[in-house]
């Protein structure tokens, strides 16, 4: 009850937001958002299946290549658009999973970079489709209704947040801790009589869902794409905010995605070397704090009641 | 919401402030360009145009003071993006200019074409933000589309009696416009177009095409070439011994100062054709070089050039309106309705209806300077080149645009 009641306040408080910042700042944390729930996804197989995935940015970046050309050039309304998106990250996840879910560790990493490196190629050579490196822009995507970005926050919000609990309800499931059994020990699973494959192919499917549901409102954010929205950067951008908020934390990823988004776009103000104070930033996470902003933060906690 | 509210209370205040405000507050600019990544060269030069005229201006457009914001776009379309957000929304700038990679340009277009914000492109040379897709309020002041300074090359090469040209590209939409672009009218003026070669950008090795360019049996080549893949393109064509064999024709990145000023022999007499020439015997871009040399310590290239240009015919049109940055329809339309006659072109320039300059284009050679650099002098020129060439602007954007399987080419 005193836990419902928490994540209650956090959600007012951020419904709140749009109510004291500038227009721009909304955008922004809009963006993060978005990016905490592809982080989430990423976290989802890293944290609780124990598979580091990079191409989950191409899964992303599938969903919104789909939004866009629908509304654009299809000229769908945005909900069956935004479905189409979903749609085809999942079947694109669902055939990685496929070939990726035999793999493990480093053999895991590898393959989903290869495929998220497929997906970039067709979008850059498939020129009469994706628009090659120009990309492709959305007019006027969004309904009536979600025009004003106050509005449009809000629905990210909550999409964000149905997102979290779903993610949230799906690691701790009776599958969700088979899925937990397996990032422990696969051969005792296999042991066990589960089938291996078959639930590491359904979790990566799912959080492959979970990806598209973020780059589809990201199509509607940002009404453009290009090669680089499914590029590997984009897969390791959403891994690295998993990291820094904590691998295995879920919601961890909210405060990964914050804080690179927010040293991203304020560290620029100052310096042109901004990227190296990321880097940096990134280093001193890894020796300080390996387990993450949240993890971090939740040995800490522990420790005090420990002392106690 | 909170920002109703707060022009509200302040309205009385700000009315009986209203000329003294519009006297002293800064004219904005909010410059992006490239300065991370691979393009980092090329994006430094653009903000060095940009800082050179406003120096040379004495900090001042119309009597207002100036204050540049510039901001790195990454080299990223959603990272060129945001910046823009964030100039637009948060540092409040009145109008936005730069961007180097045509994704980067089209991606601010889009944002743009909601808020209204005047964006000024001499760099981005996408034809589509000119042509179909064209947006009211993105113009490409001092800038060019990608196929207009190709056509008369093409025009240029059948005319020098070559019979078989084989093309070379990179494979995205800014090549595949170019070559579109000389093949076009090339082939239409009797010409063949052998063959057409893309490769993919960053290419480091050329010697698969190189080894196949030179058994085509062609007259000529043209080079579609961009940074580095410019600099290896030539060195290596000089490399294979096929410099002395066949004539190479560039497109003007392919010969652009920022590749040659890296190169030797290698480049010299490759013909390319744009509407700019450092070593054109014009006393105003003499000027213009020599004052850029001093203060940069080297010769302009096509991005210094460009967004030099491009922020003197801003100035320029906010001097005709009396500085009122603000009024972006007043800007919008002196900018469209401002005629260049003092620009280091020596020229006078001035917009088509859809916001795209009509220029003088130059064919034009490397040529060894005395003091063993080299650069760009021009040797003939066409008048009046519009981005649709001679063709009329309805017959040519009813016609599905350049892209790698649209070249336009006739079988002769």
């Amino acid at each position: 009850m005193k836990r419902q009641l928490a994540w209650l306040l956090v959600l007012l408080a951020a419904a709140a937001l749009p109510l004291l910042l500038s227009s721009y700042h909304v955008d922004l944390a809009t963006r993060i958002l978005i990016f905490a729930v592809l982080a989430m996804s990423i976290d989802v197989l890293a944290g609780f299946v124990g598979r580091t995935s990079l191409c989950h940015g191409a899964i992303f970046g599938v969903a919104t290549y789909v939004v866009i050309w629908a509304s654009a050039k299809a000229g769908w309304a945005a909900l069956p658009a935004m479905a189409a998106g979903v749609l085809a990250a999942t079947l694109v996840a669902a055939l990685f999973g496929v070939l990726a879910v035999r793999t493990r560790g480093v053999y895991f990493l590898l393959l989903t970079v290869a495929l998220g490196m497929v997906v970039w190629g067709v979008c850059l050579r498939w020129t009469t489709v994706t628009g090659g490196e120009n990309g492709l822009r959305g007019q006027d995507m969004r309904p009536a209704l979600l025009v004003a970005r106050e509005n449009f926050y809000w629905l990210v919000l909550a999409v964000a947040a149905l997102c979290s609990w779903g993610m949230w309800r799906f690691v701790n499931s009776p599958f969700g801790l088979s899925l937990r059994g397996i990032r422990d020990s696969e051969s005792r699973m296999r042991a066990l009589g589960y089938n291996v494959p078959l639930h590491l192919f359904v979790g990566f499917a799912v959080s492959g869902f979970f990806a598209g549901v973020a780059g589809a409102m990201y199509a509607f954010f940002n009404e453009y794409v290009s090669p680089t929205s499914v590029a590997m950067a984009q897969s390791v951008a959403g891994l690295l905010m998993a990291i820094v908020g904590g691998v295995g934390t879920l919601f961890g990823s909210f405060i990964g995605a914050a804080a690179i988004i927010l040293l991203e776009n304020t560290v620029s103000w100052y310096t042109d070397r901004w990227q190296s104070v990321l880097g940096l930033v990134f280093i001193f996470t890894m020796i300080f704090a390996p387990e993450g902003i949240l993890g971090g933060l939740r040995r800490l906690a522990a420790s005090k009641g420990r002392t106690r | 919401m909170t920002l109703h509210r707060r022009t509200l209370l302040a309205s009385p205040a700000a009315l009986l402030a209203m000329p003294a405000i519009a006297q002293q507050a800064p004219i904005k600019i909010g410059v992006l360009a490239p300065l991370t990544g691979v393009l980092a060269s090329g994006g430094r030069e653009m903000v060095d145009g940009v800082t050179l005229f406003v120096e040379q201006a004495g900090n001042k457009f119309a009597g207002r003071n100036v204050e540049l914001i510039v901001e790195d776009d990454g080299s990223n379309p959603d990272t060129a993006l945001q910046k823009a957000r964030r100039l637009v929304e948060q540092a409040k700038v009145d109008f936005l200019m730069g961007n180097l990679l045509a994704n980067t340009g089209l991606a601010v277009a889009g944002y743009v074409r909601g808020t209204g914000t005047p964006y000024f492109i001499p760099i981005i040379a996408a034809d589509e933000l000119t042509q179909r897709g064209r947006i009211p309020n993105v113009v490409r002041v001092a800038g060019y589309s990608a196929s207009q300074t190709a056509h008369p090359l093409g025009d240029w090469a059948a005319k020098q009696g070559y019979k078989k040209v084989a093309t070379i590209g990179q494979d995205y939409t800014f090549g595949h416009e170019q070559c579109a672009g000389f093949s076009r009218v090339f082939s239409n003026a009797g010409g063949q177009i052998v063959r057409q070669f893309w490769h993919p950008l960053n290419t480091s090795d050329f010697s698969p095409y190189l080894g196949q360019l030179a058994s085509l049996g062609v007259d000529a080549v043209f080079a579609m070439e961009t940074g580095a893949d410019a600099t290896r393109f030539i060195q290596q064509y000089a490399n294979f011994g096929l410099k002395q064999r066949i004539p190479l024709m560039g497109a003007m990145n392919t010969t652009d100062q920022s590749v040659i000023r890296t190169l030797g022999a290698e480049c010299e007499g490759i013909v390319s054709a744009a509407h700019f020439a450092e070593g054109a015997d014009v006393p105003a871009t003499k000027t213009f070089v020599e004052e850029h040399v001093k203060r940069f310590n080297r010769i302009p290239s096509l991005y210094g050039f460009a967004m030099y240009c491009g922020t003197m015919w801003v100035a320029k049109a906010l001097e005709k309106i009396g500085g009122r940055a603000e009024d972006r329809a007043a800007l919008l339309t002196a900018v469209r309705e401002t005629e260049l006659d003092n620009s280091p072109l020596g020229r006078p320039v001035k917009l088509d209806s859809f916001g795209n300059p009509v220029y003088d284009i130059y064919i034009r050679r490397v040529v060894r300077r005395p003091d063993g650099k080299f650069w760009n002098v021009p040797f003939a020129s066409y008048p009046a080149v519009s981005q649709f060439w001679n063709y009329s602007p309805e017959q040519y954007m009813a016609q599905s645009p350049y892209s790698r399987d649209n070249q336009y080419i006739r079988q002769n």
